[in-house]
């Protein structure tokens, strides 16, 4: 099903170049920095507002210097059964392919993924759209377009842990089911603006 | 594969990849089917996860094979007595207390189980374990939700749970049976020993069915055979419809 998608771009980021959000302790050459922002353009197929690097499924990026001299480009799946991993796929080779450059993509588990990789100003625009960001606490008021995150606030029990509404900032809010419109999401309702919403869940 | 041990991590990751697919198969047949617009997502996305994992699972055990077979050749190409999954997760749909009851106790196996495997000395397949226990983590946590709210909910809706678990408990007992390759495997490191698992989950079911009103069925008759390809009569059933296409159109691909 996902394979017949056309390559999925940030449409948010068309017509600038924002500097990529890599991973603590990468520090590319000039060339790698290229392959970085190229990657930066490729949007998460479920969450078009979110780049791949936002997201932080991408672990690194390394020049293979034998034989043709492509990129390996090492990712890490969300969720293990994450049906949007091929369009990814193949929306990187087609981003690379954009600048003239050659990959290959390798998949890891370990360390496996966990959501305090996503990056500040992704977290932002999930709030933007109307998802709850992972972490979002009691204690950071998670307003819309104002994100503030503190994770350590979470390290108790999902349950009592408060979602605010991405929408009007309200604490009174209900968790309705753990398992939203994705995998990684969970669906709240606010019991103040009585709108439902997605959560995109810590992991 | 030479060695004994490396034969026995192969049949363990398939009995774990087979445990997890033919749930999942059962779990996604109520997709457009759920209750409730909730539980069909949720139902829907605990499937989609198990799929995953036994890919993961299917991936290692044949590479730990090593004869060329791919994770679709066992998943298409193998008919019942080869299947090594647990008798509970072939169990029918039934209604949906039967589904939640179903998930519940195998939800808290699972956890503890991945949460075991974690530790493994063998480093993939702590791996994946690790990246299991997120997962299954939601998992449990919707099914033991859904155990209280169906337990103590409505006279009818005990009556239906407790018949649920009733019919599902003989069921339990394969979980923590142990034969020569979980022996194997736990003097070996790699995988934990069934004894404490035993002990954990009887504590955790305890503790959720006390919250749900509902009593613990006494313990009797325990039905085994599963992870020696011995199955109930629903397996075969299954495998018709999962395997149609291939068993149709031998080597068609999408």
């Amino acid at each position: 099903m996902v394979s017949g998608l056309a390559p999925a771009r940030l449409e948010a980021h068309s017509g600038e170049r924002p500097e990529p959000v890599l991973p603590p302790g990468i520090e590319p050459d000039a060339d790698a920095l290229e392959i970085w922002r190229a990657l930066a353009t490729v949007a998460d197929p479920e969450l078009p507002m979110l780049s791949i690097l936002d997201l932080g499924i991408v672990r690194s990026v390394e020049r293979q210097l034998d034989g043709d001299n492509a990129w390996q480009v090492t990712i890490t799946p969300t969720y293990s059964g994450c049906p949007a991993i091929d369009a990814i796929t193949e929306a990187i080779h087609a981003a690379l392919a954009s600048i003239g450059a050659r990959c290959r993509t390798r998949s890891i588990l370990s360390p496996a993924w966990t959501t305090d990789w996503m990056s500040p100003g992704g977290r932002a625009r999930l709030v933007q759209a109307g998802i709850a960001a992972p972490g979002s606490s009691p204690v950071g008021l998670v307003a819309a377009g104002s994100a503030r995150v503190n994770a350590s606030a979470l390290a108790g029990d999902a349950r009592r842990r408060v979602v605010a509404c991405p929408r009007c900032g309200s604490l009174r809010t209900t968790l309705l089911s753990q398992f939203g419109s994705t995998a990684c999401k969970a669906l709240h309702r606010c019991d103040d603006c009585l709108e439902p919403f997605d959560e995109f869940k810590q992991h | 594969m030479t060695s004994a041990l490396e034969r026995a991590k192969f049949e363990y990751a398939l009995r774990l990849a087979d445990s997890n697919l033919i749930l999942a198969q059962r779990l996604t047949a109520w997709c457009g089917h759920g209750p409730a617009l909730e539980e069909d997502m949720a139902t829907a996305n605990v499937g989609l996860d198990l799929l995953g994992q036994a890919r993961l699972w299917y991936g290692y055990a044949v590479e730990l094979e090593g004869r060329g077979r791919t994770e679709d050749d066992l998943a298409y190409l193998r008919d019942a007595p080869a299947w090594r999954n647990l008798l509970i997760v072939e169990q029918p749909n039934g209604n949906y207390g039967d589904t939640i009851a179903r998930q519940f106790l195998y939800d808290t196996w699972h956890q503890l189980l991945v949460a075991g495997l974690a530790r493994s000395r063998d480093v993939r397949m702590a791996e994946i374990a690790v990246k299991s226990e997120k997962e299954v983590a939601y998992h449990v946590r919707r099914s033991a939700d859904m155990m209280i709210r169906l337990g103590d909910g409505t006279d009818q809706s005990r009556t239906i749970m407790q018949a649920a678990l009733a019919r599902l408990w003989p069921f339990t007992g394969e979980m923590f049976a142990e034969d020569e390759v979980d022996l194997l495997l736990i003097e070996s490191g790699v995988i934990p020993a069934a004894g404490t698992l035993a002990d954990s989950w009887r504590h955790d079911v305890e503790q959720v069915l006390e919250r749900a009103t509902l009593a613990v069925p006494r313990s009797g008759w325990m039905q085994s055979g599963g992870k020696s390809g011995r199955h109930t009569e629903h397996l075969g059933h299954l495998l018709t419809e999962m395997q149609f296409l291939q068993r149709a159109y031998p080597g068609a691909q999408w």
